[in-house]
């Protein structure tokens, strides 16, 4: 799977109050969220952005609350994929286990700017900085997680296994 | 191996586990709260399934936006109700047997040591206090425990934290832990465990050891664990719902890395916007006015926390144009401050005192700050608009500092307010 799209950059320790305030938490309706995306980062961020741009973070993107109403809310508002130099745990996890699809890359925040086009191949972790002619590879996705993206996240890697006695 | 170590390969069935393997683990609990569970039972029908792994295993507790702050609020922990009402769960606490879910789990004993405890709420680290492996997940994780009792972990390496020396007046686990955090950063334990020993923590009672524990998310941190001892078996005693296993980490256990702290030199801190890791010393602050201060949470709102605030805040008035809001963590606990006298203490002192809940904390209600406002709080997070308005300031501090800058209208070190 590819993505390619304009790229949207933050700083590090992006939190999950950022990504989506609890003010919004009363509700888990994914279009309902998607209107604040990131909205504490960049109020303008839903206004701006066009559907299969893509987020680079800094490091620890998504640190803080386990909400996953924050990856939730960057999918739903249309956001391909985010590359981050590293991910706090908890976003890690429900990232995969929810379906957006993060790329951990060290080198990629210094070497793409805003705006900038980039493609991102999933399988093989290429992410091509197509304005500047440049490339990074990202971290590669342990065995395990690859499984449960095979699968269609986490609840479906178990309904599979059930399956299966 | 260490104690984190020990409870994951015991869980998985295994006889030792090194870092970095994965592990499929039996979970002892899953929680879930009214902002979580709602998207957890929506994958857990998603899914067909019927009923949950172990009725006495799943506990919900509406807290954050409990008693209910608005009708969307009202929806989703109407969620939690139907649904515990549907599985028949044991635990499930209605507003007026509910409390904030951290303090509330290990005071009714349905966490115990050597347990493994996943919870959609990334305080969930808090019960390592008691040596157990516990942990924030999210929403589709509790779903999946909820439908198959286990969950999928890499084993942490460790980051073993030594704290020695003695500590300072009005120093308390608050600030060892936010000490702790402006040391090595918000990421500074990113995916490791952090076992906190040594005397101070052996001396250290329990409400400042799930203080401590209660903030390991803070720095990033897998989970935080102290190994249980005399003072963890008094607490647990008369409370665990089932038997507690107490496991301690080896002599020949291996650490990622070695903390060493004297804690002589820790003055009381105050962590500054926008992150935890803005420590300072209480000496450093300089003059910061404050509009509102909150005492209470997962982090500080258990009995003792209660007492140092009342020491403060005896024969005291609250600033005037300031607002101070305390805030007891579990209906026992408003129960024995009421017994104390604790709650005449800061009534005269023009304190307002709720209910529980976590309202203010995550800018839920009960305390919602305005553009440009400033709060001292006890709780865990400072971050952009996290009580409220996105230009709001938030300063961490413990129950003490919290309570002397009440009185001052400014953040003040309690020995300005106390002879």
């Amino acid at each position: 799977m590819r993505f390619c799209g304009r790229v949207w950059k933050f700083g590090p320790d992006i939190d999950t109050d950022r990504i989506i305030p609890a003010r919004y938490l009363n509700t888990s309706d994914p279009a309902e969220l998607a209107k604040h995306c990131m909205e504490d980062a960049d109020p303008e961020f839903v206004a701006k952005m066009r559907p299969g741009d893509i987020i680079l973070a800094d490091k620890n993107f998504g640190c803080g609350s386990s909400r996953e109403h924050a990856p939730i809310a960057i999918k739903a508002a249309g956001v391909s994929c985010v590359i981050a130099r590293s991910f706090a745990r908890i976003f890690y996890r429900n990232a995969f286990n929810m379906g957006l699809p993060i790329f951990e890359c060290p080198e990629a925040f210094d070497g793409i700017e805003e705006g900038d086009e980039v493609e991102v191949d999933a399988g093989t972790g290429r992410i091509r900085n197509l304005t500047r002619g440049t490339e990074f590879r990202a971290a590669p996705i342990p065995p395990f997680m690859q499984e449960l993206i095979a699968d269609g996240g986490l609840m479906a890697h178990i309904a599979k296994r059930a399956a299966k006695g | 191996m260490t104690i984190t170590e020990k409870i994951l390969a015991a869980h998985a069935g295994l006889d030792r586990v090194e870092p970095g393997q994965i592990v499929s683990v039996k979970v002892d609990v899953a929680l879930g709260n009214d902002i979580t569970a709602p998207i957890a039972i929506r994958e857990f029908r998603r899914v067909g399934a019927e009923r949950v792994f172990d009725r006495s295993r799943v506990v919900l507790v509406p807290d954050h936006f409990a008693p209910n702050k608005d009708i969307p609020s009202a929806e989703q922990c109407k969620a939690l109700r139907e649904f515990a009402r549907e599985q028949d769960l044991e635990h499930y606490f209605e507003t007026g047997e509910m409390g904030v879910e951290h303090a509330l789990l290990p005071e009714q004993g349905i966490v115990v040591p050597g347990d493994v405890v996943i919870g959609a709420d990334s305080h969930t680290c808090t019960y390592g206090a008691l040596g157990a492996f516990s942990t924030g997940v999210g929403s589709t994780d509790l779903a999946a425990a909820m439908v198959t009792g286990e969950a999928w972990f890499k084993v942490p390496e460790s980051i073993k934290f030594v704290y020695h020396g003695e500590l300072s007046p009005w120093v308390e686990g608050k600030d060892l832990i936010l000490y702790t955090i402006g040391r090595i950063g918000v990421d500074g334990a990113l995916y490791r465990a952090m076992e906190f020993t040594g005397p101070v923590i052996e001396r250290l009672g329990m409400d400042d050891r799930l203080t401590m524990a209660n903030m390991a998310i803070e720095a990033g941190g897998k989970n935080g664990i102290i190994v249980p001892d005399a003072t963890t078996r008094a607490y647990v005693e008369g409370r665990a719902k089932r038997p507690p296993v107490y496991y301690r980490s080896d002599p020949d256990a291996r650490y990622a890395e070695v903390i060493e702290i004297d804690v002589g030199r820790i003055r009381p801190q105050v962590a500054f916007p926008h992150l935890p890791s803005n420590a300072r010393a209480i000496d450093d602050v300089g003059e910061v006015p404050v509009d509102q201060v909150v005492i209470g949470s997962c982090t500080n709102g258990r009995i003792e926390d209660l007492r140092r605030a009342a020491r403060v805040l005896r024969g005291q008035r609250v600033a005037k144009y300031v607002r101070c809001i305390v805030i007891p963590a579990t209906q026992q606990i408003y129960r024995q401050a009421m017994r104390e006298g604790l709650l005449e203490v800061f009534l005269d002192a023009g304190c307002a005192v709720s209910t529980p809940t976590c309202g203010p904390c995550l800018g839920g209600h009960m305390g919602i700050l305005a553009k440009g406002e400033r709060a001292v709080a006890t709780t865990n997070r400072n971050f952009v608009g996290r009580m409220g308005h996105p230009e709001s300031e938030v300063y961490l501090a413990s129950p003490s500092v919290a309570a002397a800058s009440a009185v001052k209208g400014r953040i003040a070190g309690p020995e300005e307010v106390v002879a």
